[in-house]
């Protein structure tokens, strides 16, 4: 490596006051990045990544201090800098790319006007030549239209527009550091590669150093040249890239390479090494008012909602002649069937519908058009409004996205599980319910003594088991599972994943599985519907849709995906 | 399968074997929320004192609120008489410390009416949206439109001078506030996960808007009663000034403000003075009160 590093860190341990006395969340982390490297730093939630390179440019929040070790950017003692001095130093040579690209921009000025406000700041243009200069950069990062765009506001644009503006902001001032800070989660995966692409061309153009943070051993693998690993706070592996895939030292890092879905891995090898197969259990299909044909026909299902921006006001004023259709449509005339006890996937990027068309079948939101056809019956002409207390709602449950939103904070676990128990169960009797719960938390690995637990007191994981558990609780014949592991680290997904087959195995469900990863969809389904803008652009069985799809769009969704695979 | 508690899953470690009881555990967090926050503790004293004049007040107060004493008329403030006499001889002290409960009691009686209308109709209004939410907002904006003190007087003045009308009067005033604060929090929570779980849960409407949502909402709607508490007394004892309500002799701090004011001048402050301050120490003390109350409730805070 280069004599003097850009950024080294040494020894650095970051302590946070909190009511329950000092936590440390960064202990002993060493960390050198070279001019023109970029460096991935691979971890769970909760294992210091984000913490370290907030130590890094010291914006630590109020409760948290460098307790111990030194940070040198460039010669410069970052500790022991005046504020003054850091503020000039952050923006100008080192610079971050957060999260949410939404967040992160002033959602009431013109995104031109934002960049402009940077350059000014560090005086990096003159005064006429500013506007000029924003322009040039927003065609750097690739911006189409960059004159039309510079006086867009942010909700104007779609997340992957936002996050290059973002890109741009950092760059503005050509930095020597940019630290990017999971910079696509959240984005879908071809913007994604067009995103990571972006940054990892206009680093090496301008020879800068690059911090990737990322819980995506993947990503980290594709565009990094180096990959440090961390746990709970401590550095446990550093190497080059390919070193670590090929040859993973820590048990942690091989932990975190096998729970990554990837293609040719089944689902039972996501997990540790040392894990007890799942006692067999006997398929038992539900045989509930059972008839022979599938359990769910969709047919011709439409959804249609007014457009935006054609408001009564424009019309009044003479504006906006109506050359756009007066609605739009979400879901564009789909047909699909479930068959008992079968998984299919939904797959298809944020926008294409698929979460509408998971919430039709639901029957929280009533369709424009079209047929839905449960059990045989038609549970499409029953207004979504009727349908809460009806019988056929106990066979049709769902988990949702994110399990912190969808539990009610001030409820328990066990109320949580109970709550459809009370409203829809048969069972009756305080006792009862409650044993009926623990049996339920059993069922999904949930330690019987969190059921009294408020959901802030419960790990992701466990939430997601709580989750499950109540989507369970009235032993459906059909679960929506909506992207059910998007917002858990990747070795709690691979349990949950493990978890929902099992009990899929055991109680004869089926399931409709919504997810954007055809990585994670793989592993569950037998079968899987792509859609792009409301349609379906290919049906078929998981092997074939995946290995020899027929549509390009599915190739284009398949090879935008990074995995660690360098090594096959 | 059953060690999915994460490498810092977020659930604090420790929490389990300390859980005794939901009390208890309250009690141990507000203790810790006093001990964070030393502004928190003295409202919480403050209140302490302010809720124990009100219970026992006139048990323990040194003379008669009511009996006047024309020898020892507009003394100032001594060992026998604290804060002075007034103009009839009675002891300011007494009648500021029995006034307390009058004041209370208007005060958590129309916070506890407003609640039950403006917060209700509020989440009501916020969550089904539509009509609801047009009526309920225009019904606020109208009461927004007067001048809210004028308004109140004009409530009392149409429905008569009793302490039964300063309560519906005060409650009317705060409608709106209630009614925006509610409405706002139940429409962000409208469309929450939690919401739609409880629908596929097969609860209906009505169970979801006072099972679901009104527990999440409480917590801001106790910052928002603490809030007006103050400015509950605060309108009443303005009532009370002006004439309206509360009538002598009955010992109130409105009212007393208003006996003393005439003698501010002549030199004789401390008739206006003991009772304005209790007046402004309660007020303050239920501002105060308002984010440590939060701090206790908020599920978020509570571990």
């Amino acid at each position: 490596m280069t004599a003097l590093p850009l950024l080294d860190i040494r020894d650095l341990t970051v302590e946070f006051s909190t009511r329950r006395g000092t936590v440390r969340a960064v202990e002993h982390v060493d960390i050198a990045i070279a001019k023109g490297e970029t460096v991935g730093i691979v971890g769970e939630s909760g294992s210091g990544k984000s913490v370290t390179s907030y130590a890094a440019m010291r914006i630590l929040d109020r409760a948290g201090r460098i307790a111990d070790g030194s940070v040198t950017f460039t010669g410069i003692d970052v500790r022991q800098a005046s504020e003054s001095d850091m503020r000039a130093l952050r923006g100008r040579e080192m610079s971050m790319i957060f999260q949410n690209p939404r967040a992160a921009l002033n959602p009431i000025r013109k995104v031109g006007r934002q960049i402009v406000d940077v350059l000014r700041q560090h005086a990096q243009a003159d005064a006429s030549r500013l506007g000029e200069k924003a322009i040039e950069i927003l065609e750097q990062v690739r911006i189409a239209r960059p004159r039309e765009r510079y006086h867009a506001y942010p909700f104007e644009l779609s997340g992957g527009m936002c996050q290059r503006v973002v890109i741009a902001l950092a760059l503005a001032c050509r930095p020597q550091l940019l630290i990017a800070d999971e910079p696509t989660t959240g984005l879908d995966v071809t913007t994604q590669k067009t995103v990571m692409e972006l940054i990892v061309e206009l680093t090496r153009q301008r020879g800068m150093s690059t911090i990737l943070i990322t819980h995506d051993l993947g990503l980290a693998a594709t565009y990094c040249d180096r990959i440090v690993v961390m746990e709970k706070g401590r550095v446990v592996e550093s190497n080059v890239a390919k070193a670590v895939f090929t040859a993973p030292e820590h048990p942690y890092t091989r932990k975190l390479m096998r729970a990554t879905p990837r293609p040719g891995a089944s689902l039972r090898e996501l997990l540790p090494e040392d894990t007890a197969p799942p006692a067999a259990a006997p398929a038992a299909p539900n045989g509930n008012g059972s008839h022979g044909g599938p359990l769910l026909v969709v047919e011709k299902l439409v959804k249609e909602y007014p457009r935006k921006g054609n408001n009564a006001l424009g019309k009044l004023f003479g504006r906006s002649p109506p050359t756009e259709p007066e609605t739009f449509r979400a879901v564009d005339g789909i047909s699909f069937t479930i068959d008992r006890g079968e998984s299919v996937g939904l797959v298809g990027e944020s926008g294409c519908g698929k979460s509408t068309t998971s919430t039709m079948v639901m029957r929280l939101i009533d369709q424009t058009d079209g047929a839905i056809v449960f059990n045989g019956e038609d549970i499409g002409a029953i207004p979504a409004k009727q349908f809460a207390r009806l019988p056929q709602r106990k066979r049709i449950q769902m988990v949702f996205q994110d399990p912190t939103d969808s539990l009610n904070p001030r409820f328990t676990a066990a109320r949580a599980i109970a709550d459809p128990i009370l409203r829809l169960g048969d069972i009756k009797g305080r006792n009862a319910v409650r044993a009926r719960c623990e049996d339920l938390a059993r069922r999904v690995g949930l330690p019987i003594d969190l059921l009294d637990r408020f959901p802030h007191q419960l790990s992701g994981g466990q939430k997601a088991r709580v989750g499950i558990a109540r989507a369970i609780a009235l032993d459906p014949d059909l679960v929506i599972l909506d992207e059910p592991t998007a917002a858990l680290d990747v070795s709690v997904q691979a349990v949950v994943l493990n978890l929902l087959q099992e009990l899929k195995e055991s109680l004869g469900m089926s399931y409709l599985f919504v997810s954007h990863d055809l990585n994670v969809v793989r592993l569950l389904c037998d079968r899987v519907i792509v859609m792009q803008a409301g349609r379906i652009v290919e049906q078929g069985p998981t092997e074939q849709v995946l290995f020899a799809p027929a549509a390009d769009y599915t190739r284009e969704l398949l090879t935008a995906i990074p995995h660690p695979s360098f090594h096959a | 399968m059953s060690e999915l508690t994460l490498p810092n899953g977020g659930a604090p470690p420790e929490a389990a074997p300390r859980r005794s009881s939901g009390f208890m555990a309250t009690l141990r967090h507000a203790r810790y929320i006093i001990s964070d926050n030393p502004v928190t503790g003295f409202s919480f004293a403050l209140f302490t004192i302010i809720f124990i004049a009100a219970l026992f007040g006139p048990y323990i107060v040194p003379y008669d609120p009511l009996a006047s004493d024309t020898v020892a008329a507009l003394k100032g403030p001594s060992a026998a008489h604290w804060f002075g006499t007034d103009q009839l001889g009675r002891d300011v002290f007494s009648r500021v410390v029995v006034a307390t409960r009058l004041d209370f009691i208007i005060a958590i009686a129309s916070v506890a009416l407003v609640f039950l209308m403006g917060g209700l109709a509020g989440i009501a209004g916020g969550f089904f949206g539509g009509w609801t939410d047009r009526i309920v907002g225009r019904i606020a904006d109208t009461i927004m439109a007067f001048p809210l003190f004028v308004l109140a007087m004009g409530i009392v003045a149409a429905l008569g001078n009793t302490v039964q009308n300063i309560i519906i009067a005060t409650a009317i005033v705060n409608f709106p506030l209630y009614a925006r604060v509610a409405r706002a929090e139940a429409n962000v929570r409208r469309e929450a996960g939690f919401v739609l779980a409880a629908r596929l849960s097969g609860n209906s409407d009505m169970r979801i808007l006072l099972g679901h949502i009104l527990p999440n909402i409480m917590p801001i709607m106790v910052v928002q009663m603490s809030l007006t508490m103050g400015y509950a007394i605060l309108n009443a004892a303005g009532l009370s000034f002006i004439g309206l309500g509360v009538r002598p002799p009955t010992a109130e701090w409105g009212i007393m403000v208003a006996d003393g004011a005439a003698f501010m001048v002549s030199g004789e402050w401390w008739i206006a003075l003991f009772p304005g301050a209790a007046l402004m120490v309660a007020v303050f003390c239920f501002n105060l009160l308002g984010d440590g109350l939060r701090d206790i409730v908020d599920p978020q805070r509570r571990t």
